[in-house]
């Protein structure tokens, strides 16, 4: 039984009627391609520890990448809704090709786009859209994670350069990135963005080995060893920390959808698996446990939709703020990730195989709930909002 | 060269199938709607004879026969990059009536292509119908359509082999698989683009159907299927003999 042969997409709250025709064609146009281009190769590929490098391009042409981007600088001028659809199907395949494609745009084409000076947005927003190009973002050090207010990665004015010296841990698309996006503080201590391409003399990008979760994405780190970053490859329109967060705002935002689609996936199949497999002479869907454990991943996908949606709208509006969207992030990945093991449960020993994606998402989503702020930190985040002391200092 | 690709907004393959309580028609409630699947390779064969005939194709339109709730398929044939829509507001009832409302628009194109059948009821009467009533040459199992210099060149199926066949302008080309290798997904630009494209809506002309539906069956259930262990033949032999008397 091929788990996603014909996969049917819950929606037991009729959340479709919210949806515009575009944005369904969207997502259905994201469906077939995951469908059709992901859901085939990508167990052999997290066995084998290996994006499916091939795929960038495609995913350039489908406009995967930067969607909400004007079209002038090759984006497809989509709202924020479509995005989310976008993030929701690409990881109903794999977090992995969502992460490639959540750090292509909401951390690498976003910034460029929002804080870049128009010879930036010319020179790198194009080719970023059609995959041309690949980007990075380098936030997050060795020894500064949930804090990265203490990096220690810092540039020199040198007159006609900044000279870099640092480096950056648990970044991905790091060894195939030809543009990196980097956080590093200045000499007065502010933090500032600046793009550094790839074969800049002092610039290395090692490979992280031995993940046991987004297996297929690539995770590296950024080296600078007195690299000189030319004047103009400074990101003009931001100081401080607000630069990285409203990166991470946008990503994030892409992660509360995204990990939807794994969740459904992992629960389509159990389902599916639950009607067909016997026990005791009759399928073990008819069991009362059974049907606790896909009773409750359905309400869990429902109530993280219409977060997403309600989300959505407020991001169109213009009015969604960091705390909505952490609540967001925390409360799918929890559930997504509590559904991957629930439902791998449901299938017994075939759960624990690569015949099924319960596994894969599953260790996938330990990234996801550890990436773009902890679990932990969001909830600070939202203890904060509520209480206006920050608990995390 | 303008053509013109029927575009039948069909049941997703994946649907349920039930009808109403007299079983005179299908209850469409909860049902997702596609683009019928031979029609969507229609459209993304003409799609890639427009990029690849240096201009020769001026224009894909599409067109079906259908109330509102069907512009959301047409909305995605001009998102795979059809250059303009018509929908005929009325219910398609049947293959003579949805043919007599498309031979009202169809006039002034070079190339018509209709799909073999629709995914829903299997006519496979609509692109031969419409030939007719417009006194159109028309190719049935079409497998392959090239533009040679500024002819058409056609594949048909034929039993046991293919057919080459040239024929002049217009015509109506029933198209089966082959045509194009896989439906073309569209690309976020041209959703985006699909936007500021003409959807025109067509009044219906008065057309009597030609059949009406007296009731429809559901097949009967399929039985469980039974596991036979690889090194007991004998007992699959009991089974076809005795049981289904079928040896
Ligand atoms: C696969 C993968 C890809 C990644 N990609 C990128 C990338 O592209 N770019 C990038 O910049 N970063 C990236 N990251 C890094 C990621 O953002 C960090 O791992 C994350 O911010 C946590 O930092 P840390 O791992 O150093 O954990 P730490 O900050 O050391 O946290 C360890 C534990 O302590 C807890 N903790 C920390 N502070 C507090 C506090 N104040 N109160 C209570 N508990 C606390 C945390 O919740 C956690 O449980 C990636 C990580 C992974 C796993």
């Amino acid at each position: 039984m091929s788990a996603s042969a014909a996969y049917i997409a819950p929606d037991h709250f009729l959340v479709d009627e919210l949806f515009s025709e575009e944005q369904k064609i969207v997502r259905g146009s994201i469906r077939d391609w995951v469908t059709r281009k992901v859901k085939p190769v990508i167990e052999d590929h997290y066995e084998r520890a290996k994006f499916p490098d091939y795929l960038i391009r495609e995913m350039g042409e489908l406009g995967i990448f930067g969607p909400f981007i004007p079209v002038e600088y090759g984006g497809s001028g989509l709202d924020y809704i479509s995005y989310g659809l976008i993030m929701q199907e690409l990881e109903r395949g794999d977090s992995g090709v969502r992460s490639m494609a959540s750090v292509q745009t909401s951390l690498v084409m976003y910034p460029i786009h929002a804080f870049g000076s128009e010879e930036q947005r010319r020179k790198y927003l194009p080719k970023l859209a059609t995959g041309e190009m690949i980007g990075c973002f380098g936030l997050t050090e060795p020894n500064h994670g949930s804090d990265p207010g203490s990096m220690v990665t810092r540039f020199k004015d040198m007159g006609d350069h900044y000279l870099l010296n640092g480096a950056k841990m648990w970044i991905t698309n790091s060894t195939v990135a030809d543009v990196a996006v980097v956080w590093a503080k200045d000499e007065q201590n502010v933090v500032r963005g600046l793009i550094v391409e790839k074969g800049m003399p002092g610039f290395t990008a090692p490979e992280t080995h031995g993940k046991w979760s987004l297996r297929a994405s690539v995770t590296g780190e950024l080296v600078f060893d007195n690299v000189k970053v030319p004047k103009e490859n400074m990101l003009p329109n931001v100081k401080g920390l607000k630069g990285p967060l409203s990166c991470l705002n946008s990503a994030r935002y892409g992660i509360a959808w995204g990990v939807i689609g794994a969740a459904m996936d992992c629960y389509d199949s159990a389902l599916r698996y639950a009607l067909e497999r016997q026990q005791f002479g009759k399928p073990i869907a008819a069991f009362q446990l059974q049907q606790k454990k896909l009773a409750e991943a359905l309400t869990e996908i429902t109530k993280a939709q219409l977060l997403a949606w309600r989300l959505g709208v407020l991001k169109n509006e213009g009015k969604v703020t960091a705390a909505q969207i952490s609540m967001a992030k925390r409360n799918n990945v929890e559930i997504a990730l509590d559904i991957a093991r629930n439902m791998r449960q449901v299938l017994g020993a075939m759960g624990i195989t690569n015949d099924f994606p319960m596994m894969r998402h599953m260790m996938n989503l330990e990234s996801v709930i550890t990436y773009e702020g902890t679990h932990d930190v969001h909830l600070l985040i939202t203890g904060n909002e509520l209480t206006g002391i920050p608990a995390f200092k | 060269m303008k053509i013109l690709i029927l575009i039948g907004n069909v049941p997703d393959t994946t649907t349920k199938v039930k009808f109403n309580a007299d079983r005179t028609a299908f209850d469409a409630s909860g049902v997702q709607w596609i683009i019928n699947p031979w029609d969507e390779l229609a459209l993304t064969r003409a799609m890639e004879l427009k990029e690849t005939s240096g201009g020769a194709v001026e224009a894909v339109v599409v067109a079906n026969v259908g109330r509102a709730e069907t512009e959301a398929t047409l909305r995605k044939a001009l998102a795979i990059g059809a250059d303009k829509a018509i929908r005929i507001d009325a219910d398609p009832k049947e293959a003579g009536y949805v043919a007599s409302q498309l031979a009202t628009i169809a006039a002034g194109y070079d190339l018509i292509m209709a799909g073999i059948e629709a995914a829903d009821y299997n006519g496979n009467a609509v692109g031969g119908m419409l030939a007719e009533m417009l006194g159109m040459n028309s190719v049935s199992a079409v497998s392959g359509i090239q533009i040679e210099n500024g002819q058409l060149k056609i594949n048909r199926e034929i039993d046991g082999g293919s057919q080459v066949v040239g024929l002049p302008m217009p015509l109506v080309a029933i198209v089966q698989k082959g045509i194009a290798k896989e439906p073309r997904i569209p690309a976020m630009r041209g959703i985006m683009m699909a936007r500021s494209k003409p959807l025109e809506v067509v009044q219906p002309i008065d057309a009597a159907p030609m059949t009406n539906m007296v009731t429809f069956e559901m097949p009967p259930a399929k039985a469980a299927c039974k596991m036979i262990a690889e090194d007991q033949a004998k007992d699959l032999i009991h089974l076809l003999r005795d049981e289904a008397k079928v040896l």
